[in-house]
């Protein structure tokens, strides 16, 4: 592994508050009747896909927008429940623009690139009202005002929210937009198609490989740009609260064709999710984080106490949050609460069938305010628990555990969100940008819509107006070799007729990574995951079993691809880990903790974004630094004490 | 503590309809489970039975699926005659299993409809759903031009309303339900939530022709008030939006005739 530095972000210059607006000027124009002549390739139809898709055709690029789902309604932003942070500051309560690019930095631990956070910060706004014009239809007062609510332990009340259902009604809106330009036939949607190469030629993004899920089919795209939107890789773990069709193939295989990959090792576990109910469990679902308001968190204090939990009395409990955390209690940040959680059930006092979980207890809330208030503010969360476990939580504490739901590492992008690959722009979940080591809550809405409405369809003229662009068809070598490799890939898993299915290695996978590079990671069991995660890759293309044919709808086959995908990221993520011997954020090393047990951040020595670059298979990445200068804001240490 | 079921097996026995592909003609099939878990989700006791059907060799039984919370609207599946099973506003991804009794043999369809044809086994393709919002289910607004969000004032009631139509999720569930394979209950909601807005107020009237135009071009029947849409839905959308509906469309009719008529074409 060798470390050289060949990075150029491309940060503008001048104050952080004017760099944006300097940029947009500095950046070239393509003339509004020129912009029909260049295609843009739009994979993925989520918040970032589809705002990005609808708004490059309204400018009168054509855009091509695929999607794997049968809809791109269906996309996963729309499972995001709580809000989309704005710095609007209609509660008068001190927000502002620079507040909320503070909070974003000092949120990711200090591992994120001040210009684009504030870039972020600053789009926030316009975001709202491009929504509101939608028709999302947000909360409102009485007034008719748009409301506001505070989130994820922020000072100030910025989240804008559609009841539970803000990302739906917020990936409603982009697709409406993206279904309008579809109409007037300014832009094609091809669904259920798989991005499974990106095709590079002369060193730039000039198209893709596809494959039509329901005939099976190869196609070739071309295009003057490719933008992928293609979410992030929470699923390498098997069990999170991703969709079931999240997964990594876009951004590894273009990491592959020359995009580095930064910072894989930023995962945000989530500290209250619906505990694993057996070996059949194929997904977690999330609980919102707002009920630590009224909730305490509790287990037994004697391990492996088999009592129901009414039956446990008081000095029998051990309110951990609150015992160790006293100034914050309940509601200390995710990444602490988390590992808290693993702590104690690690030393055998979980609770529930499996004794991984712990207590989320509303007993005292509901004798203070009475269950009618708390069924009011928690009525849906509480119908959905019962739902899923059969246990009704006005009467039995809820079970809680830890589960990945987000990904802040992804694509290294520059400024114009342009990866190492000319022409291949990435938004979204799918890059790496803007949460540094541990993502807000509220912020992933907000990033999407702003990568997608205002950052992409300004920066993508650095591409088509800066650059000379040869005129590329699919009939290019370069497209007829992607293809080659992806049917190439596709025959041999088909063609293996072992003994193990894609799930059972996924799981797997899955459960490797959960154990050694979850909540806490030490070097030892980094290593150890390395040597399985081999092992695993070796049983895959040894001893898979996929039925069916390649000519027709098989999402066993599709499923297997993605896990051949996840089996080499994996290394890559561990590997990142492994080399990142410091505790920020999500990462936590075990070497790299106070006398109290918390993430002792090293800004000496690793004050920079991880990029990787791929030499090859079975080669080690080449490792890239981008070095943060902070230029605004001093890094100082996070305490919850 | 342990929920009272976790450790009881249940046995299923399951009628799938299996086709392989849009051109061939389907039937059912026979499967037996008998290691169920009462906690698993009905897509989970799928996700057993196709192991078990990849670990013989046998082609795996294929259903969409997603989110599995309940909000993508991926999942579909009849169950015993009911879109989505018969626990109320619940998708087939939240449906678990300790609702059955061990022991019950139900039927697994495809959801069913004259524009909803089979693509395989239990997946059907709902894209007339995606050309029916394109014909006008949304605001013309281009990024960039918006007004300040606080500009126009919204009340709090026509804001709830709304929301509780823009709720859908684009399942087609009604579509199943109804006898007559309408869609009566998925454009109404997109009406109604764009009609109760003022964002949706200019576009009112040729979105309402427009939508209705496209929803018959693609083979969708008629409302003749069964209101079995209203009963299946996962997520509780009031029949009363199909009222809605039909006021908005007879208003914009009569109001501009020239527009029924002729699809607007100056975009």
């Amino acid at each position: 592994m060798t470390t050289i530095t060949k990075l150029d972000p491309k940060v503008p210059s001048g104050p952080l508050a004017e760099r944006w607006t300097r940029h947009k000027f500095d950046l070239k124009l393509v003339n509004p009747a020129n912009r029909r002549k260049f295609h843009v390739l739009v994979v993925g139809s989520g918040l970032a896909g589809a705002s990005a898709a609808a708004s490059l055709s309204e400018m009168g690029y054509r855009v091509t927008c695929l999607c794997i789902q049968d809809s791109p309604r269906r996309a996963h932003s729309i499972a995001a429940q709580g809000g989309i942070n704005a710095a609007k500051n209609y509660p008068n309560d001190g927000d502002s623009v620079f507040r909320l690019f503070y909070d974003t930095i000092k949120g990711g631990d200090f591992r994120a690139r001040e210009s684009n956070v504030h870039r972020l910060a600053e789009i926030s706004t316009a975001i709202i009202d491009q929504c509101v014009a939608q028709g999302v239809p947000f909360a409102r007062e009485y007034g008719g005002l748009l409301a506001n609510r505070s989130f994820g332990g922020a000072q100030v009340s910025r989240t804008f929210y559609a009841r539970g259902q803000t990302g739906q009604q917020l990936l409603l809106g982009a697709y409406s937009a993206l279904m309008r330009q579809v109409g007037l036939g300014k832009l094609t949607l091809l669904p259920r198609r798989e991005m499974l190469e990106l095709v590079v030629v002369d060193g730039m993004a000039r198209g893709i490989i596809a494959r039509n899920l329901v005939t099976g089919e190869y196609e070739r795209h071309a295009a003057d740009a490719v933008l992928l939107c293609t979410g992030g890789y929470g699923n390498v773990f098997y069990l999170s609260t991703n969709a079931k069709n999240c997964n990594v193939t876009a951004s590894w295989r273009a990491h592959k064709r020359g995009a580095f990959f930064a910072n894989p090792c930023f995962t945000q576990i989530h500290p209250t999710c619906i505990p694993v109910s057996g070996s059949h469990q194929s997904k977690l679902t999330l609980m919102s984080e707002s009920l630590r308001n009224d909730g305490r968190v509790w287990i037994p204090k004697q391990a492996a106490d088999a009592r129901a939990p009414g039956s446990i009395p008081e000095d029998e409990r051990d309110y951990y949050l609150e015992r160790k955390y006293p100034s914050f209690g309940n509601l200390v940040p995710r990444d602490v609460a988390s590992r808290s959680a693993k702590e104690q059930c690690d030393q055998g006092r979980g609770v529930g069938p499996s004794k991984m979980s712990v207590y989320l207890d509303f007993r005292d809330a509901i004798a203070r305010d009475g269950e009618a208030v708390i069924r009011a503010k928690y009525g849906n969360l509480f119908q959905m628990y019962e739902r899923i476990t059969g246990e009704d939580p006005y009467r039995v504490p809820m079970r809680m555990y830890p589960a990945v739901h987000y990904t802040m590492g992804g694509l290294w992008v520059d400024y114009n969100l342009e990866s190492t690959v000319p022409g291949l722009f990435v938004l979204g979940e799918a890059n790496f940008s803007d949460h540094g080591a541990n993502r807000l809550g509220a912020s992933a809405l907000m990033q999407g819509l702003a990568d997608g409405y205002f950052v992409v369809p300004a920066t993508i003229a650095a591409h088509i107006a800066g650059r000379k662009l040869a005129a590329v068809k699919t009939d290019h070598p370069e497209f007829a070799a992607a293809e080659n490799a992806a049917r190439q890939r596709i025959q041999r898993i088909l063609s293996m007729k072992g003994q193990r299915s894609a799930d059972s290695i996924h799981r797997e996978l899955g459960l490797t990574l959960w154990n050694q590079c979850g909540m806490a990671r030490s070097a030892a069991g980094l290593r150890a995951a390395v040597t399985k995660i081999r092992a695993l890759r070796s049983e895959f293309w040894e001893n898979l079993r996929v039925p069916g044919e390649p000519n027709e709808l098989n999402p066993t086959l599709e499923h297997a691809g993605r896990v051949a995908d996840f089996l080499e990221f994996a290394e890559l993520l561990v590997t990142d880990a492994l080399t990142r011997e410091e505790s920020c954020g999500g990462h936590f090393r075990e070497e790299h903790q106070t006398p109290e047990g918390e993430a002792q951040r090293n800004d000496a020595e690793f004050c920079h974004a991880s990029a990787w670059e791929y030499q090859g298979d079975g080669q080690p990445e080449a490792l890239h630094k981008e070095p943060l200068a902070f230029e605004v804001v001093k890094p100082s240490t996070r305490s919850y004490k | 503590m342990s929920s009272p079921t976790t450790t009881d097996r249940m046995q299923v026995t399951l009628d799938v309809w299996r086709q392989k592909r849009a051109t061939e003609p389907g039937r059912f099939a026979t499967y037996a489970l008998d290691d169920v878990s009462p906690d698993m989700s009905f897509l989970e006791m799928l996700d057993v039975l196709n192991e078990k059907l990849v670990a013989r060799g046998e082609d795996p039984i294929a259903f969409d699926h997603d989110c599995r919370e309940g909000i993508c609207g991926s999942c579909s599946l009849v169950i015993d005659g009911v879109p989505h099973g018969t626990e109320q506003e619940t998708t087939t991804c939240q449906l678990h299993m300790r609702r059955f009794k061990s022991g019950a043999h139900l039927t697994i369809e495809p959801f069913r409809a004259r524009a909803f044809p089979v693509v395989k086994d239990l997946v059907v393709d709902r894209t007339a759903f995606d050309r029916v919002i394109a014909a006008g289910g949304y605001v013309s607004v281009n990024t960039g031009s918006a007004p300040a969000a606080n500009a126009v004032l919204v009340s709090k009631d026509a804001a709830d309303l709304a929301m509780d139509a823009a709720a859908c999720i684009g399942c087609g569930a009604c579509v199943a339900a109804c006898p007559n394979g309408a869609a009566m209950l998925f454009v109404s909601a997109k009406v109604s939530h764009l009609a109760l807005l003022p964002q949706g107020g200019p576009e009112r009237d040729r979105r309402v022709l427009a939508m209705v135009e496209a929803m018959d071009a693609e083979g969708f029947g008629s409302c003749t008030n069964h209101f079995e849409c209203g009963a299946a839905c996962p997520k509780g959308i009031s029949v009363e939006n199909i009222a809605r509906l039909n006021r908005e469309f007879l208003r914009a009719a009569l109001k501009t005739p020239a527009v029924a008529r002729h699809k607007s074409s100056d975009d």
